[in-house]
């Protein structure tokens, strides 16, 4: 069976950097972090996003497809090619890497939506771009975009996170965030998309955890257009974010108390602004509360944000380091990438912590 | 003309040897199953009068007395059953409609018994709610709403109204008429303390209740009986009843035996006469009408009040709530077919409507398909016996459960099926006042306090198992339910997968 067609609940590793100032670093130092958590992974998924990575094209759309062979590469080709305007296209250059095997073809294209097109459908471009993402992978057998974002890439695939890394010469690329993700799960993917982060445009969310609250979410969210084919909890943590964010204009700290939401309780102690708009949000969003065990990295253009479920029933620390800060499972993972720290803290379960770049996006 | 003579169904078997000939089975019989021989001093039962209710097997003393079933039978039919031909022979006598009270006794498939829930293990964990908080508290209304910001950029309150319940209960709609003064008085005390609702059913809100109005649903029913502005606007949420699980179909029948002065006044309608309730609203005969309906409550109230309508389970079920969701409700009331009553004809209690389990699968899944869910809540009623059945209601996508037949049980209720006789030795549905001061409504709260609050903590145990420590993660979390013995058919439509897979 293929991700996808069963429940598949996955421990995992998690870590993420932002260099606040916007300078840019290689893709090596998120493998080094994550393979010090490499005893949280099982050789069964890794990943890697990377942001700022495409500045000679970072107005452009970057997919990154996988396809199962040369039928599907033709299809999916001609549909972006009647859709989209594409600026460039390439395979994604990969080493030869042990512990990596059965890769599928792997394709970037920087593309634009064709204008006209755009012009009739009466979409705005993100939607545009969304919809014809979906129908590439719910239409076009053996065929699957997964990454789709300006000026950042997701790159995964099966196998121990360090290896895949290697693999796609992470070290050769330089982005001012990562986030990476190794991926413990109980039965095979049988697949590279079902691998870790999940991207949706610039969107991207690598978790630790299996959420209970799955199938109240999902049901929820698939009322709005939305489709979980891969039957994940980042793919249905990622579309209730970009639900709240793009379409419902939520700030992150909003969306953090929706999908996290304190406890009646707590929100009862807060002062009465808080508490009026917290009760507010959770009774305006009460299936898209997130329940059960979860540690989430969500990436986007020019930040990072942490959040744990509301009891923290998952371990994730922040640090920083001048103008760095770092995100993980574990502390090992950022000592191993920097040892000397201003502070290293483990956020409350439900605390936003988010880490923004200082000037913008470079 | 008189029936053929009907050996009882079930026979008053008194121990010689315990009794005490206190009496006490004598005076607390409103049937007179009892009475006693002067001549030999001894206590003498009538069977034929028994409507085993239990009074007396409760109140006895010395335990010398119970109820057992006959063994009396008619020579084995499994097409011709003893119950078929009693009917006829009472039918044959009268040339009336057979009636009778409660909830469907027939055996269909109860699904409730054919769902089980799942619990955490390994992968994610368990949550202990004697450590931990256990969220149970649910807010009931239209989520669907617009994000406006002030000049803050603070979120404005756009939403329609909502109920606040503490936990996903609350108590059905029983009339002022149907049950007594006593045990309306014990679920709007209750209702108060526990933080949920009770709900007056259509006979008006008596004067003494009217302080419990942050606690009531009001009714607006067929009959429109006690209905003015004054009721509308004491209460919490204003429930229009289109239909009743018990009776899909029909409307309402008090017989004027049971309209007292009190509940003459409460109802607005004379004393001593039946009020009837008519089968359909005779300004609703479509869907535009209930939303003229639903709109004149709403103006009537300035819009604060949530409107509920209550619609009995029947097979297009979903269809009819798809509608409804679009006409304005902010809640809908899904009644099963094994919901109770005061009175029903036996044949369209025992044969008219759907399980709740099905409808509920339905009607959650159509307003999902249709992009509506948001629109409403749903409450689901229709026999919610335990806490696992409501556990598994909102796992199948109810915000919260009506319960009736339960709590009267909590109050009492022995479940005869004798409401409709009036006569109920509870104090429950009977308005004789000698019957009705049988229930002490101090203990009736205290018992249905109890009540809820024993389920909810079963509730919160059966969530921190499944590694939920909220009610919002719970509802339409069918991943959390699987059928046993179940087919295709009837998995589809629930929505759930069998067990194993």
């Amino acid at each position: 069976m293929l991700e996808g067609q069963f429940r598949n609940p996955s421990g995992c590793a998690i870590s993420g950097v932002i260099d606040r100032s916007g300078r840019r670093m290689s893709g090596e130092c998120m493998i080094r972090s994550i393979s010090t958590m490499h005893d949280r992974s099982n050789g069964l998924g890794g990943g890697f996003a990377g942001y700022g990575i495409y500045p000679e094209y970072k107005d452009y759309y970057a997919f990154h497809l996988f396809y199962d062979g040369a039928a599907s590469k033709k299809e999916t080709e001609d549909f972006i090619g009647s859709h989209f305007d594409v600026a460039f296209q390439s395979a994604i250059s990969t080493r030869k890497t042990a512990g990596v095997t059965d890769a599928p073809v792997i394709f970037r294209y920087f593309v634009l939506p064709d204008s006209r097109k755009l012009e009739t459908r009466k979409l705005d471009e993100e939607e545009y771009v969304v919809r014809a993402v979906n129908k590439i992978n719910t239409e076009i057998k053996g065929a699957y975009v997964f990454s789709c974002g300006k000026n950042m890439g997701i790159f995964k695939g099966v196998g121990f996170p360090e290896d895949i890394g290697r693999f796609y010469r992470l070290d050769e690329y330089e982005g001012y965030a990562w986030t990476c993700h190794g991926r413990y799960p109980t039965n095979t993917p049988g697949w590279w998309g079902g691998a870790h982060p999940f991207g949706l445009l610039d969107y991207s969310v690598v978790h630790n955890g299996e959420i209970s609250s799955y199938d109240a979410n999902r049901r929820w969210i698939e009322m709005y257009g939305y489709k979980c084919n891969l039957q994940t909890d980042t793919e249905v943590i990622t579309y209730i974010v970009d639900f709240l964010l793009r379409k419902k204009k939520l700030t992150l700290g909003e969306v953090a108390k929706v999908i996290a939401a304190s406890f009646w309780t707590t929100i009862d102690s807060k002062p009465e602004e808080d508490r009026e708009q917290e009760i507010l949000l959770r009774k305006m969003f009460p299936s898209l509360l997130i329940n059960g065990p979860f540690s989430i990295i969500f990436g986007y253009t020019g930040g990072l944000m942490a959040l744990n479920d509301r009891l923290k029933l998952r371990s994730m620390v922040v640090a920083e380091r001048g103008e760095r800060a770092y995100i993980a499972s574990e502390e090992c993972a950022i000592r191993a990438i920097e040892p000397e720290l201003d502070y290293v803290r483990a956020p409350r379960g439900g605390e936003p912590v988010i880490f923004e770049l200082n000037g913008g996006v470079k | 003309m008189e029936p053929l003579f009907v050996y009882p169904e079930y026979e008053i078997v008194r121990d010689r040897e315990s009794c005490i000939t206190c009496r006490v089975c004598e005076r607390q019989c409103a049937n007179e199953a009892h009475r006693y021989d002067e001549f030999n001093r001894k206590m003498l039962s009538d069977s034929t009068k028994c409507v085993n209710c239990h009074r007396c097997v409760a109140l006895c003393p010395t335990h010398a007395l119970k109820i057992k079933k006959s063994e009396d039978t008619y020579k084995l039919n499994a097409n011709w059953t003893g119950d078929a031909l009693n009917e006829i022979y009472r039918q044959a006598g009268t040339g009336g409609v057979l009636l009778s009270s409660m909830g469907n006794p027939k055996p269909y498939p109860v699904y409730w018994d054919r769902l089980l829930v799942n619990a955490s293990q390994v992968t994610n964990p368990s949550i202990d709610p004697l450590r931990e908080p256990m969220e149970t508290t649910v807010y009931l209304g239209s989520k669907h709403a617009e994000i406006v910001r002030d000049e803050r950029g603070r979120i404005k309150d756009t939403l329609a109204p909502q109920l606040k319940l503490k936990t996903p209960i609350l108590f059905s709609a029983m009339s002022y008429g149907s049950i007594s003064y006593n045990a309306h008085a014990s679920l709007a005390r209750a209702a108060e303390q526990l933080g949920i609702y009770y709900n007056t059913g259509e006979g008006g809100l008596h004067r003494d209740f009217y302080k419990y109005g942050k606690n009531t649903i009001v009714q607006v029913a067929s009959g429109r009986f006690g209905v003015h502005p004054e009721y509308l606007e004491a209460a919490a949420a204003i429930e229009i009843k289109m239909g009743q699980g018990a009776k899909p179909g029909i409307g309402g029948h008090l017989p004027g035996a049971k309209i007292t002065d009190a509940v003459s006044t409460t109802r607005m309608i004379p004393k001593g006469v039946d009020a009837i309730s008519p089968a359909p609203h005779h300004d609703i005969y479509s869907i535009e009408d209930l939303r003229q309906l639903i709109f004149s409550l709403k103006e009537a109230t300035a819009y604060k009040k949530p409107v509920i309508v209550k619609i009995a389970a029947v097979h297009n079920v979903a269809a009819i709530a798809s509608g409804i969701a679009r006409s304005g409700a902010d809640i809908i009331a899904i009644d099963g077919f094994r919901g109770g009553t005061g009175a029903a004809p036996t044949r369209i209690r025992d044969n008219v409507g759907i399980p709740i389990e099905l409808a509920l699968a339905a009607v959650d899944t159509r307003l999902r398909e249709e992009g509506i869910r948001d629109n409403v809540s749903i409450l689901a009623a229709g026999s919610i016996r335990s806490s696992s059945d409501l556990v598994k209601a909102i796992a199948l996508g109810a915000d919260a459960c009506y319960i009736g037949t339960a709590a009267l049980v909590a109050l009492g209720c022995h479940l005869c099926r004798s409401c409709h006789t009036g006569k109920c030795n509870w104090g429950i549905a009977t308005q004789r006042p000698e019957l009705v001061k049988r229930l002490n409504p101090e203990m009736g709260v205290e018992r249905l306090v109890n009540l809820v609050t024993a389920w909810t903590h079963e509730l919160q145990e059966m969530m921190g198992g499944m590694g939920l420590n909220s009610i919002e993660a719970l509802r339409g979390n069918r991943l959390m339910l699987r059928g046993v013995g179940l087919t295709e058919k009837e998995l589809e439509i629930l929505g759930v997968k069998h067990a194993g897979e």
